[in-house]
């Protein structure tokens, strides 16, 4: 498993974007650009670690009430200008450590700043944007959930620097009052409990795992290979559903989630029964 | 009434609290017009707990009821906070997401539904970890497409409160019904101990926790639609209230602007009096009216 370490979010921006900073206005922990991408200009989202940033629980790479309605901000932009024409693709570029962890967050709701930054998400998509994740690094709980869960496809490096996850490791053995030890061996036989990428590609809800030899330094032909993949999941997106069902239906859930496919199935036969 | 009328009230309510799960689905309805789905007898339980020797529930600690509110079709899902903290697993995430997406086909067919959730929950159950966190992603997905056609409406009354990523889910709700005992945060206290010190929040403080995250603040700040005493015909009323509201003209989750103006205008240099902070966002009582 391994340690946040909050440049591969900049890395990944600079080299889909050829740019790295905040639009005017914004926090610098909130990186957008418009940029080309196949025949498209997509638009670029990242938060990044701001040792300066205005809020002190959000310094290190965190989720915050700022980043988070600076994403719904700027998604919902895209939304707005887009309205009568075609729908630019959205690429959420993720590399976050959790949300923030403050009193003053909860004081100012950060609940509801997810939840914004989520709706926009999924409004973007719900309006035909295809909006696409690349998980570049770590992407954690909440902060997952507010930046990047929400997206008709989700692509993943299949690199050891790589986590997704509901809880980091340390916090989870605390609170099912676990030792980290016992916990990495249940993570080794239970896939959803696991830290490992590949393991969180047997649940389904991946389109792809992308190799890339070294992350935090691609090379030009690994990053051109990158953006051949997003551009086949946009392709991809444009002509499926807007919803989220690609995620149950793929070949992994068919067989990792039979328990949610019998949930749909029961629950529907019976809902239609009078 | 006398002026006792206050402790009668109090000695006469009933507790809408002391319910289990599927008691309080039920007082919402229209008596005698609900009907369980993929009850226990059903036993459609967690596969992953076992696995770890933890005894599974019959339902999952999800209780899904179709039904009538003030004569209108809606369904109640209502989370258990006795089994395993309400948490979201496999099973219980997915008859949630799946009754409002049943709730939503029947709104494109014209039978117009509503939802009611019932968040007694502390988020991801860690033994269903990411199968946890993708149910509650699939559902934020689901509330998002249904409160387009009908409310959905967010009912946080024990005192196990909504947290984690189930409060993302509450975020996006169309209202929010609290009662004084409910919290509704993010980040629990103990959380925020554990990753930023004592400093930060301290987890023993309870009239900290409940002036931040408790029901009375958050309707205070706008952040609830609605406060209602713990007494099941109130609950049952603020429900009902809030079908025949229909769907607000702009969710809270989407007004963006709005809150990011409030953030932006907050100093962020020291920790706030949550007195203080409730009359930087009071709404004097007028959230119903608001939206």
């Amino acid at each position: 498993m391994s340690e946040y370490t909050g440049v591969r979010g900049t890395v990944w921006f600079r080299a889909l974007t050829g740019q790295a900073s905040p639009m005017p206005g914004d926090p610098k922990s909130v990186l957008t650009a418009d940029a080309p991408l196949g025949n498209d200009h997509a638009r670029f989202l990242c938060v990044v670690p701001d040792p300066h940033a205005r809020f002190p629980c959000a310094r290190h790479g965190e989720v915050g009430l700022e980043e988070a309605f600076t994403l719904a901000t700027r998604v919902r932009e895209a939304i707005e200008q887009d309205k009568n024409t075609i729908k630019r693709p959205i690429i959420a570029i993720v590399d976050v450590k959790s949300q923030a962890y403050g009193r003053r967050e909860e004081t100012a709701a950060i609940f509801l700043a997810a939840a914004a930054a989520a709706d926009a998400y999924g409004s973007a998509r719900l309006a035909g944007h295809p909006v696409i994740t690349l998980v570049v690094g770590h992407a954690l709980s909440g902060a997952f959930l507010t930046h990047g869960y929400q997206a008709n496809r989700i692509l993943a490096f299949d690199d050891g620097g790589v986590m997704i996850h509901a809880m980091h490791m340390e916090a989870a053995a605390r609170v099912t009052r676990r030792s980290v030890d016992e916990l990495e061996k249940l993570a080794k036989e239970i896939a959803p409990m696991s830290y490992d990428i590949r393991d969180y590609a047997k649940l389904g809800p991946l389109y792809k795992l992308l190799h890339v030899e070294n992350p935090a330094k691609p090379s030009r032909q690994e990053i051109r290979n990158v953006q051949g993949e997003l551009v086949a999941a946009i392709e991809d997106a444009r002509t499926s559903p807007v919803d989220l069902r690609n995620r149950l239906e793929s070949t992994a859930a068919r067989e990792m989630r039979k328990a949610s496919l019998l949930v749909r199935t029961k629950l529907e036969a019976q809902w239609l029964e009078t | 009434m006398s002026n006792k009328g206050y402790n009668a009230n109090f000695i006469n309510r009933q507790s809408f609290i002391e319910l289990d799960a599927r008691e309080r689905a039920t007082a919402l309805f229209d008596a005698g017009t609900s009907r369980e789905l993929l009850g226990p007898f059903d036993r459609v339980e967690s596969p992953w707990l076992p696995m770890q020797g933890v005894t599974p529930e019959a339902d999952d600690g999800c209780v899904v009821m179709k039904g009538k509110i003030t004569g209108q079709a809606a369904v109640v899902v209502a989370l258990e906070g006795a089994f395993q903290g309400g948490s979201m697993g496999e099973v219980s995430g997915e008859k949630m997401t799946a009754a409002l997406d049943l709730a939503c086909a029947d709104n494109e067919k014209g039978i117009p539904t509503s939802a009611v959730i019932l968040l007694e929950t502390g988020g991801v159950r860690l033994q269903e970890a990411n199968l946890g966190l993708a149910a509650i992603a699939e559902l934020m997905a689901s509330i998002l497409v249904l409160r387009k056609h009908a409310p959905v409406i967010c009912l946080t009354a024990g005192t196990v409160g909504c947290f984690g990523g189930m409060s993302l889910a509450a975020g996006l709700a169309s209202y929010i019904v609290m009662t004084r005992e409910a919290r509704l945060g993010m980040n629990g206290p103990e959380v925020i101990e554990q990753e930023n010190g004592v400093e930060e929040f301290d987890s023993s403080d309870r009239a900290l926790i409940w002036a931040i995250h408790g029901g009375d603040q958050r309707y205070a700040t706008g952040l609830a639609d609605a406060l209602v005493d713990d007494d099941t015909p109130q609950v049952a009323d603020a429900i009902r209230r809030f079908v025949s509201k229909g769907v607000p003209p702009v969710h809270r989750s989407s007004q963006v602007a709005l809150y990011r103006n409030r953030i932006e205008a907050l100093d962020s240099s020291r920790q706030w009096d949550p007195k203080e902070f409730r009359a930087l966002w009071a709404t004097n009582g007028s959230n119903e009216e608001k939206r």
